[in-house]
């Protein structure tokens, strides 16, 4: 058994800067990756890290920003601790060798970003991402920090107890993607979760393959509540073919949005008449599908984004990283032909539900990145929030993990007298197949499924030997199994199913349609099967088990939105068209249960330190 | 095993462009380059419209634990063709629905993860970044050479990673604001220096390409060294680091190994100009070992 103080799982920027936290307070942590570090979607963001770093500017009004930006339904106390913090940390950055962008006078540059009262989006070139990702990297080499790269983790070793709330997580299960080996790693003071989107629930996504919902998946089963799940972005400029994402930036400089019969639909059809292409994101993806929709799209798909009138010039200095995109990824030259674009999802505004130190409900287990929701970006996240909440919230749950005092959270998570019980009407039942037996598929991953010695607290190590003996069941049994069906065709069916009916669109049937196909899908699962015999790189094997956490995530997703009957930021409901802030001010929680999913609801906190956010109508 | 032998027992076509007699001058390198570029863009637009439904792929495989594996192999499949289509499109195709044992490493599908560099019809190139339809065909998708292959197009990374942090591929500096928010100033033109050092994605193509590196495992190579020369120009980092940092890239198996035979320039993906940076290097080496003596 592998033994550490902390132990950190994934290593993406939120990760990365976790460890190199812990690692400051003097723990022993290792990181454990699916992924080598500098291969993690991080890698990815172009636009910038958003921090209130000059003059003119200032916390406050990053954080109003922020608050309006999510549509009320951001907790106060994790939008300031983002906005305080993030102008230190991205100096930190800086600090630790960062290649930003430079002013005249040598100081890091900002641009604007859209919902942003101050141009405070702080980036490198269009590659902010891959400079962070890179940097954070460099420091975890600089301190020696362990690192076990492509090594899966496949459970969570957490006590069992009816309430989850009593639930201790002593560490994690992980096999060994190149050899195959199976092993038990031991966290004597805390696991954090840093695994990232789970993109891949839609088919059509700006995420990796490997964004799969991994940590969430694993959390919530262990006895952690997701929360807001329903609350999904959608970019609207994405190449159709890929999913690659068209920057904003396009549409900045002038690009304009076409229909397959010429029309500039935005003002044409009424979208948005003042605004047109520079609309935000969800007003111009759901005009985007209203096109295709009705019969007005390219190959009944997508639109066209048209920049051949910036001219040659204009283009090649502004915008030359999307003529290499739609070429290489496309094969479309954008000087010469429009390209084509769709929405795709984007990014997870819901994850696990922590506190404003990383913490979720079971002691010892924290989450910071996509992966968790503190929740900072409530119904829709501000382009450039994402960075600073890795480094941010990443830098605390490294400190709280090692064991610092960072005082007391103003958040609480798990259950509260402010808790009210959820209800939604389902076609088909949620959750495990066979919820209340001792079925696998239904116990908190650390748990023992067939209840020895319950009621004994187990010493630490035995809970983690005996999370080994069960993934070691697991993985045994899906590979001894030699026919059924491959996770590959239940994937594409889960991902169709998502982006026809949960998509930007959502409709009472279409969800409830979604529900009863991710059923399906369940049901199928269990009879999945690993083709692949061996034991070397079985990347069958991985993707299989990936496959059960898009199902939970999936499953989460569509109850939340089903329940959800208005229209907040990200989340759009055709019976309800508006924003219901006297019922809906409050949060969206699902915890398994035990396999019979339980939907709850917290209040939002719009109290902040010094003042109380007012709920005001969005509007640019 | 290496793919290396498997090559020659194979004896893959060497790409046309790899083959042209070596000239000394970067800009022009990278001037064919980029028309090399511009001219298989136009061509593919026609194969597209020329192209049968279908595209025939020859991939590698070997797996060490799988009886039928263990002696390497080309296994061929017939993928549906979409315009489009990029060589990761075709073996993430033919593992989902002919093979789910065919492994490669991928995952941003974007060319910034750098996971999936492989020798396509004779060349490194990332399987994301590779229009199918700029290809002749059948399409040969390989391993990396000169990397020990783990199984299928999966090569072990590890020398490659040693090589990287050899180089103490970390900012480095004795003299920082003394402020929590202050940064340190750098001017346009130097971040704009290092600019292309920083873009590497680790995908190992060039240290895949370069003769040298084959020769001598302990050559730095030229990601290392390119990586190297984004911190020793980096002006935030002060002379007496720039003087370390020297040390290290002209030991033996540095910077005086590369013989500037660009193939490392050519397959960059992210068009790092490697052999001019290794150049630059040796210049700056020169100038000091004056200094010191
Ligand atoms: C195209 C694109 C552009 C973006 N641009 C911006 C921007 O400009 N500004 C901004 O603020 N935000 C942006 N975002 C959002 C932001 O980049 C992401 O939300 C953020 O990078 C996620 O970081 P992370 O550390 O949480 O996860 P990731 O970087 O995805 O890392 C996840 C890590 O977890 C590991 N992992 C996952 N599952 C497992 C497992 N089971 N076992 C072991 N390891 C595991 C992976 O190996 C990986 O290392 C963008 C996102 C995309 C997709
Ligand atoms: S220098 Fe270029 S070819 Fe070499 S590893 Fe970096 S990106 Fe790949
Ligand atoms: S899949 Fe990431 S570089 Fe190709």
């Amino acid at each position: 058994m592998h033994e550490h103080d902390v132990l950190v799982v994934g290593a993406g920027g939120a990760g990365l800067r976790a460890a190199i936290a812990a690692h400051e307070e003097g723990a022993d942590v290792a990181i454990v990756t699916k992924l080598h570090p500098v291969r993690s979607h991080t890698g990815a963001a172009e636009g910038g890290i958003n921090a209130a770093l000059r003059d003119g500017d200032s916390w406050q009004d990053h954080a109003y920003d922020t608050m309006k930006g999510s549509d009320y339904l951001g907790d106060a106390p994790a939008i300031e601790t983002l906005c305080q913090d993030s102008p230190e940390e991205t100096i930190q950055l800086e600090h630790w060798g960062m290649p930003f962008s430079r002013e005249d006078d040598g100081r890091v540059s900002q641009r604007p970003f859209g919902g942003l009262s101050f141009p405070r989006t702080t980036y490198a070139g269009a590659e902010t991402g891959h400079h962070l990702l890179h940097t954070l990297y460099q420091q975890v080499v600089k301190r020696g920090i362990q690192v076990y790269d492509e090594w899966y983790v496949s459970r969570l070793a957490v006590t069992e107890d009816p309430d989850p709330e009593k639930r201790e997580c002593h560490g994690i299960v992980a096999f060994d993607v190149q050899t195959g080996e199976v092993a038990g790693f031991r966290a004597r003071k805390g696991v954090v979760l840093a695994t990232g989107g789970p993109g891949q629930v839609f088919d059509h996504t700006t995420n990796a393959v490997s964004c799969t919902g991994d940590g969430p998946a694993m959390a919530y089963r262990a006895g952690v509540p997701m929360e807001d799940m329903e609350f999904i972005q959608f970019h609207p400029t994405t190449l159709p073919s890929t999913g690659v994402l068209i920057s904003e930036g396009v549409r900045g400089e002038g690009g304009i949005l076409y229909n397959d019969i010429g029309e500039r639909f935005m003002f044409e059809h009424g979208y948005a008449s003042n605004d047109g292409e520079l609309a935000s994101r969800d007003v111009v993806a759901r005009a985007e599908l209203t096109e295709v929709n009705e019969g007005r799209g390219v190959d009944d798909e997508y639109v066209h984004l048209d920049m051949r009138h910036l001219g040659e010039e204009r283009i090649i200095d502004r915008l030359e990283n999307i003529l290499h995109l739609a070429g290489d990824f496309e094969g479309v030259d954008g000087l010469v032909e429009p390209m084509p674009v769709k929405p795709g999802q984007h990014y997870a505004m819901g994850g696990i539900e922590t506190d404003e130190n990383g913490e979720t409900l079971v002691s010892g287990l924290y989450a910071v990145g996509e992966c968790a929701c503190v929740s900072v970006h409530g119904s829709n996240r501000l382009g450039g929030n994402a960075l600073p909440e890795l480094i941010v919230f990443g830098a605390r749950a490294g400190r709280h993990a090692a064991g610092t005092d960072l005082g007391e959270a103003i958040i609480e998570t798990g259950r509260t007298e402010d808790t009210e019980i959820g209800e939604v009407d389902t076609p088909v039942a949620p959750g495990a197949i066979h919820a209340g037996d001792t079925d696998e598929d239904a116990v908190a991953d650390g748990g023992d499924p067939r209840g020895e010695g319950a009621g004994v607290i187990p010493e630490p190590n035995e809970v983690v030997e005996r999370a080994l003996e069960a993934e070691n069941r697991r993985i045994d049994h899906l590979m001894e199994k030699d026919e059924g069906v491959q996770q590959a065709e239940l994937r594409a069916k889960l991902q169709k199913t998502m982006t026809q009916n949960v998509n930007v669109f959502r409709t009472e049937a279409g969800l409830k349609q979604a529900l009863r196909d991710i059923r399906e899908v369940r049901e199928q699962y269990q009879d999945v099967y690993v083709d692949d015999p061996s034991r070397t790189f079985n990347t069958d094997l991985q993707q299989t088990i990936e496959m059960r956490n898009l199902i939970d995530t999936a499953e989460a997703i569509t109850l939340g939105a089903l329940a959800r009957d208005e229209f907040r930021g990200a989340h759009w409901r055709q019976e309800y068209q508006e924003r219901r802030d006297e019922k809906w001010l409050k949060h969206t929680l699902l915890s398994w249960n035990d396999g019979t999913p339980e939907l709850w609801y917290k209040p939002v906190i719009l109290e902040g330190e010094d003042k109380t956010y007012e709920p005001k109508v969005r509007s640019y | 095993m290496s793919t290396h032998a498997t090559q020659e027992q194979e004896g893959a076509e060497v790409d046309a462009g790899d083959s042209k007699p070596h000239s000394p001058h970067q800009d022009r390198r990278l001037q064919e380059k980029a028309t090399r570029e511009e001219q298989s863009q136009r061509e593919s637009d026609e194969r597209t419209r020329e192209r049968e439904e279908t595209v025939e792929i020859k991939v590698f495989r070997y797996d060490p634990e799988v009886a039928e594996k263990q002696e390497p192999r080309f296994d061929t499949f017939h993928v549906p063709f979409e315009k489009g289509m990029t060589v990761l499109d075709a073996v993430m195709y033919a593992r989902d629905h002919y093979d789910s044992s065919l492994t490669f490493r991928h995952s941003c599908r974007q060319a910034i993860c750098g996971s999936d560099a492989f020798f396509i019809n004779g060349r490194q190139r990332l399987g994301c970044q590779t229009q199918i339809a700029e290809l002749d065909t059948p399409v040969r998708i390989e391993p990396l050479p000169h990397q020990e292959v783990v199984k299928d197009l999966v090569v072990d990374m590890d020398s490659f990673y040693e090589q990287m942090e050899a180089v103490e591929p970390y900012f480095q500096t004795n003299d920082l604001p003394e402020g929590d928010l202050d940064e340190q100033r750098q001017s346009r033109e130097n971040r704009e220096k290092i600019k292309m050092g920083t873009r590497c994605i680790w995908c190992a193509s060039c240290m895949s390409s370069c003769n040298i590196a084959a020769g001598d495992d302990q050559y730095l190579g030229p990601a290392p060294i390119s990586m190297a020369y984004r911190f020793a120009m980096d002006e935030r980092e002060g002379e007496d680091i720039q003087d370390h940092r020297l040390r290290i890239i002209e030991q033996e198996h540095g910077v005086w190994r590369c013989q500037t035979q660009f193939s490392c320039t050519n397959v960059c993906p992210k068009d790092i100009p490697l052999t001019e940076h290794i150049q630059e290097l040796k210049r700056e080496a020169v100038k000091k070992n004056l200094k010191f003596w």
